[in-house]
């Protein structure tokens, strides 16, 4: 699908095209990634709330479900209710060496721990001279669903600003299973954000009626932090965007090709490091550049992308940037308020068409 | 029978030997400052050595401390060595931090000492996640957290302190209570007149400790590390003892009193024990003899620093990521 990715998923799905479609949700695939990593690596564990109580949830979203009968609560370990706790665990079995995977029931939560993530997970190795590195995953699931202003934020830009820490939004099964075991073995803390709409199949739905299963091979994969991926080429536009957003600028992307324009739907999967390659080659190629996340607009990381393209590819440029984000509110419970604070795709569309004329 | 005793003279000597590292670093600190060879700020811990000795003396290198913004003594305890740490101070490529901590995150993990955390209470919920490790990979490993009684009112302290003890995580958190997070005093930011008493709240023990008594900290010191390694979990020891030089170099010390400074400079750890020393018979210059090797450690420590290489602009860029 995209020359830079070194697992193309078409290519891979070829490669097993004698095998049985093996489709899994984003749950199921981070659950399989994070339970062969566990089986691989005795220090990878599990830390968070709510994730292998006996008769539980297996985490807010069952993305655990299974994995404390099979590695036992030594290692999917369950804490009071106390994100810095989670976080500082989290940090300090890092920095001795272990691999940590805290989990955020909502990402809303990492606010109480960002000490713990900006001044000591990001900078203890820095301050340590090289000497130490804190290789733990945190997974915070992002994204509105009718719970209001602190359990749907989308904070990753937060974190895009803090050298020392990787950004890596998942959208799909395939890329969720393969980032989460690249997350497990990076030597550097690893935020993963998630969608809360696309677990399973409950996103179908709501991502306007697409199948979010995905074949997953049963061989081994990795895919590295750091690669972004083309889930529809075309030559009109260059849509970057993650998440839910993603899956309304593909379903957009299908009603603009019947006008002439085709959009090229690019998911970066990875904040920080961001895979520039891909994405200057993409709007050199189109000349357009639409930026579409379900972030508030001030700060939000599609203003870092644009201020870089602008400085990488003004010349190719023959429209003005755009971003489709959040309106600068907290977000609201109502359906018809949510839905018109962050990106619809109404106005996804009209921002395409209106950079296409 | 006392500790003294029990420990011999010969031990209590070198206790002896590790209040004066500490505090003779600290004096040549303290010069180098107002000759302008040591930048930024530094936060000094003349008067609390009794606290870094006593407890880092029951650790090996493969055990861990966290320090805080005020961490040489905590460095010198855990033998950092005295080129490195100084070098660092001197902010130079020769530091045990490559000049990119400098005095607030004085450490060097080659001894298991964290970079010194600045936030405060920023060591006490790093600290869990060592003592989880070592619990995880049933190591006879132990932990132990400095922290002033300013992060007593931190939301770590809370958040830390129980998460360490529902896991029994083989940690001490020493509390050096030397009365005031910077100017303010501790009876105007809590009205539980003992940090001790706190450890209640978590179903630990806790104990007041001397920290103005190298002896009282080493003995209560010696029975926690003990009990965390045998899986008992965690102990809350509070230290009382003061610092006699300001919060940081800018600090005048207009809040408290002369009279209150001079109380406990009457309780001196170093006097205290070398009175101690010498009613054991040991000799004046035998003492003498000990400072004379300290100075001389600490002459080699700073012409180490003074000459070596400056970090370079490159470095800046350096280990930010792995």
């Amino acid at each position: 699908m995209t020359t830079t990715n070194p697992i193309p998923m078409v290519a891979a799905t070829a490669q097993h095209a004698e095998q049985p479609e093996r489709k899994l949700t984003i749950a199921e695939a981070l659950r399989e990634g994070i339970a062969e990593e566990m089986r691989r690596d005795p220090n990878v564990f599990l830390i968070g709330e709510d994730i292998g109580i006996p008769g539980g949830f297996g985490g807010a979203f069952g993305v655990y479900l299974g994995l404390p009968e099979e590695f036992g609560r030594e290692r999917i370990i369950d804490t009071p209710i106390s994100e810095k706790a989670i976080a500082g665990a989290a940090v300090g079995a890092a920095l001795m060496g272990m691999r940590p995977i805290a989990d955020m029931q909502y990402a809303d939560f990492l606010f109480e721990c960002m000490d713990e993530l900006v001044n000591q997970a990001a900078k203890m190795r820095y301050m340590s001279g090289g000497k130490l590195s804190v290789p733990m995953v945190m997974r915070a699931p992002v994204g509105t669903t009718n719970r209001g202003a602190q359990h749907g934020q989308c904070p990753e830009s937060f974190f895009i600003h803090v050298p020392g820490i990787k950004v890596v939004c998942v959208s799909d099964a395939y890329h969720a299973k393969g980032l989460i075991k690249s997350a497990v073995r990076d030597d550097n803390p690893v935020l993963v954000f998630e969608h809360k709409m696309l677990y399973g199949s409950k996103g179908r739905q709501m991502a306007g009626g697409l199948d979010l299963t995905m074949h997953v091979p049963r061989e081994e994969y990795l895919f590295p932090i750091g690669k972004a991926v083309i889930k529809r080429p075309g030559t009109s536009v260059t849509v970057v965007s993650t998440h839910l957003s993603l899956y309304r600028c593909l379903a957009v992307a299908d009603e603009l090709a019947a006008e002439g324009i085709e959009c090229e739907v690019i998911d970066p999967l990875s904040l920080v490091p961001l895979d520039t390659e891909t994405l200057w080659a993409s709007v050199r190629k189109t000349g357009r550049l639409v930026i579409v996340h379900e972030d508030t607009l001030t700060g939000g990381w599609g203003a870092e992308i644009a201020a870089r393209a602008a400085d990488e590819c003004l010349f190719s440029l023959e429209a003005p940037i755009k971003r489709v984000a959040a309106f600068d509110v907290p977000l609201p419970v109502a359906p018809i308020m949510e839905q018109t604070v962050v990106p619809n795709v109404e106005r996804i569309k009209s921002v395409i068409r209106g950079v296409c004329q | 029978m006392t500790y003294l005793n029990q420990l011999g003279v010969d031990k209590s000597l070198d206790l002896y030997r590790q209040l004066l590292l500490l505090r003779r670093f600290e004096e040549r600190v303290y010069n180098m400052f107002l000759l302008g060879e040591v930048v930024g700020t530094v936060h000094q811990y003349q008067g609390q050595e009794a606290v870094a000795v006593g407890m880092c003396d029951h650790l090996s290198h493969t055990d861990w401390i966290t320090s805080t913004h005020r961490p040489h003594g905590h460095a010198m305890a855990k033998g950092v060595s005295p080129r490195s740490a100084m070098a660092e101070l001197y902010v130079k490529a020769t530091g045990c931090c490559k000049g990119k901590g400098g005095s607030m995150h004085l450490g060097d993990p080659d001894v298991g000492m964290l970079p010194a955390i600045a936030i405060v209470g920023g060591g006490n919920s790093v600290v869990i996640g060592l003592g989880l490790a070592f619990k995880l990979r049933k190591t006879q490993q132990a932990a132990v957290c400095f922290f002033g009684d300013g992060a007593t009112n931190e939301g770590a302290f809370h958040e830390s302190l129980n998460f360490a003890a529902v896991k029994r995580l083989p940690i001490v958190f020493v509390c050096e209570n030397n009365l005031y997070g910077a100017s303010t005093p501790y009876h105007e930011a809590s009205l539980v007149p003992d940090v001790a008493e706190r450890a209640k709240a978590y179903g630990v023990p806790g104990h007041i400790v001397d920290g103005m008594d190298v002896l009282a900290v080493h003995e209560a010191g010696g029975a926690a590390i003990a009990a965390a390694r045998a899986g008992k979990g965690p102990i809350l020891l509070e230290c009382k003892t003061y610092r006699y030089i300001g919060h940081s170099r800018s600090d005048a010390r207009g809040y408290r009193t002369k009279d209150e400074e001079a109380d406990w400079k009457a309780k001196d750890p170093i006097t205290r024990l070398g009175g101690q020393l010498m009613a054991e018979g040991v000799a004046q210059s035998k003492l003498d003899e000990l400072d004379t090797g300290v100075e001389a450690v600490l002459d080699d420590a700073v012409e180490f620093a003074r000459n070596s290489p400056e970090a370079t602009p490159e470095m800046a860029l350096e280990d930010a990521y792995a």
